[in-house]
């Protein structure tokens, strides 16, 4: 396997007894997009700034194409940081604040010029050079403040919250544009969110922090198909969870309410009479038979709510309640809410939480 | 028209005349020197003293060295306690108020003791070491003015953030503070420089006791012997102070544009 870039080895940081990373270890290869995706106060942002060197960690190593950074300086790393707040310096105009870096760095003015002409190209923003951040919207504002962090040419890029200030539109427009960039440069980059959409979508792959501790780092179809831990099922996407009892752990059958699932292959370790939090995806769930679904189990419709080209259909089965969409199709009307109704899934789409 | 206009225009009107009465009536009794009519030989036999043109430029060149140092004091001092050290902030804030507590005179005897021709560290026995000492004693006087208008103005950026931005871009903490903080906080420390030289002009206890030739004493000195060269002096000091201000309003126009400011 290639030497990764990025080396993050067994990070710890602490504030006094507090731990808020512990044992905290990735690699990432070159030109990789990597997200870290978590709630508020996992670590993930503490980790993105002991990249940056904003924090020193208690224990651990950071490498960087070979060379340890861990007691680096933060302007001795050569790496670009995108802030949640934008951070554009309010004193110099579009040009000035992209060309902060490059000025700082020594490069001669005429260089330095083509390269900001370059970078608000790259952003589609050229027009922009003389205004001054508060004449700017925040998505533009965002868009120069990439630019600023890309224009140094800088090792690895550091995209930390980038999009939580902007409306949803923005976000979304913006979150490819990053994409687009990073993949057209192929800057290896680190991506900070707490919005598991946004990481899903533009990731290499994704590590799902929780506790100061990476639960899982994967690709997205892995974290979302495939989580590891309960935690990474509940926080990314939505579940439908039902408790289930082992009736027969040879054959992997489960109990649920009173009806049996066939769960083979999937009971690791687990003995016949023990208690599993299983869990569905509502879009692996159809309303009635399907071709290919072997699992069956019944219930009653408790809620309905159209949603236009989607119905939102909840069905209690017992104590459990599966929460499933389907398709709007004019010549056939929504269920009602007290009918009986049979839902069906496939055994393997069954997630058995640890 | 409202009761409440009307009440409002009383308050004002009655404020404006407290003010302006006084102040029109200095203006008129400057202008009777000439027995019988309204002259200005007040103002010209002031201006035109070798004794007012040095002792002015005197004190201007002592509010100008004042500011500098102030400036280079407590612009490093505000930004680092709000970046790294907010925690020491009631203390310092404390001791910046101390001038306003402990009167200018104790602090001059303090330096007499302290620095004395016989002291290790004689400033004053020397010309230079005693108009060095001046400029300290002043920049010490203007501290509660200076510290609280950099305050103030490092109060309306995100001194994190942009410093950590200058930092991560390679800028090392002379460029973030020369290039990053001190622009985007500069009209707060205009403003504190000109309500340092405001001070500094009309001082009077420190520069007489360390007997330099400053603006104060000669004020002094001409109010105690003269008739209506005082009042001709004092529209001038407040021309000067209001001179001042004005010049903080049209700097500012000037100002790096903040993402602070209103659209």
């Amino acid at each position: 396997m290639a030497e990764p870039f990025l080396s993050i080895q067994h990070v710890r940081k602490s504030y006094g007894s507090n731990t808020v990373v512990q044992d905290f270890s990735l690699d990432v290869e070159p030109g990789e997009f990597v997200s870290f995706l978590g709630p508020s106060g996992c670590g993930k942002t503490t980790v993105l700034r002991m990249v940056a060197g904003f924090e020193e960690p208690s224990a651990g190593k950071i490498v960087v194409a070979g060379k340890d950074i861990t007691r680096l300086k933060p302007n001795q790393r050569n790496v670009g940081m995108v802030f949640q707040a934008y951070a554009l310096f309010p004193n110099l105009t579009v040009a000035q604040n992209i060309a902060f870096g490059l000025k700082v760095a020594g490069m001669p003015k005429a260089d330095a010029d083509k390269r900001v002409a370059e970078m608000l190209d790259m952003i589609k923003l050229p027009q922009m050079a003389d205004r001054y951040p508060y004449q700017l919207s925040g998505g533009q504002q965002q868009r120069i403040a990439l630019a600023r962090a890309i224009a140094p040419k800088p090792k690895l890029l550091l995209l930390d919250e980038p999009l939580s200030a902007l409306d949803a539109k923005v976000r979304v427009s913006l979150r490819e544009e990053i994409r687009s960039i990073q993949k057209k440069l192929g800057i290896t980059t680190i991506f900070v969110t707490h919005d598991q959409e946004e990481a899903l979508s533009i990731s290499d792959r994704i590590a799902v922090m929780y506790g100061g501790k990476a639960e899982q780092v994967a690709t997205p179809f892995e974290i979302y198909n495939r989580p590891a831990t309960k935690f990474v099922a509940n926080f990314v996407g939505t579940l439908n969870v039902l408790e289930g009892k082992v009736t027969d752990a040879a054959s992997g059958t489960v109990q649920v309410n009173t009806q049996q699932v066939s769960l083979k292959g999937k009971l690791n370790g687990s003995k016949s009479g023990d208690t599993l939090s299983l869990a569905l995806r509502p879009e692996a769930i159809s309303l009635g038979s399907q071709p290919g679904h072997d699992s069956r189990l019944t219930g009653e419709i408790s809620e309905v709510h159209f949603l236009g080209s989607v119905i939102r259909v909840r069905v209690g089965i017992g104590n459990n309640t599966v929460s499933l969409d389907t398709f709007n199709n004019s010549a056939t009307p929504p269920p009602a809410v007290g009918e009986k109704a049979e839902i069906s899934f496939s055994s393997s789409d069954m997630l058995v939480l640890h | 028209m409202k009761s409440g206009k009307f009440w409002a225009w009383v308050v004002f009107i009655v404020g404006a005349a407290y003010f302006f009465i006084p102040l029109m009536a200095t203006v008129e009794f400057s202008l009777r020197m000439r027995r019988g009519v309204h002259s200005f030989d007040a103002y010209q036999i002031v201006l035109g003293d070798a004794r007012f043109q040095s002792t002015f430029l005197y004190s201007v060149v002592a509010a100008i060295f004042t500011i500098i140092l102030g400036v280079l004091i407590v612009v490093p001092a505000a930004y680092w306690i709000r970046l790294r050290l907010p925690q020491l902030r009631p203390i310092v804030e404390f001791i910046t108020l101390l001038p306003l507590v402990i009167p200018a005179i104790v602090i001059v005897f303090g330096y007499i003791r302290m620095y004395g021709s016989n002291s290790p560290l004689p400033f004053l026995g020397s010309n230079m070491g005693a108009n060095a000492l001046l400029v300290i004693g002043y920049a010490t006087l203007a501290l509660p003015y200076m510290y609280r208008a950099v305050d103030t103005g490092l109060r309306t950026i995100d001194v994190r953030t942009l410093t950590e931005a200058a930092q991560i871009l390679g800028a090392g903490w002379g460029t973030i503070i020369g290039r990053v903080i001190l622009p985007n906080v500069l009209i707060a420390v205009l403003s504190g420089a000109f309500l340092t030289f405001a001070i500094v002009i009309g001082e009077f206890t420190m520069a007489s006791l360390l007997n330099r030739p400053a603006f104060g004493p000669y004020l002094q000195n001409i109010g105690a012997n003269r008739a209506y060269e005082p009042a001709a002096l004092a529209i001038i000091a407040f021309a000067i102070t209001w001179g001042c201000m004005s010049l903080i309003q049209i700097l500012s126009r000037f100002a790096p544009k903040s993402a602070n400011r209103p659209n």
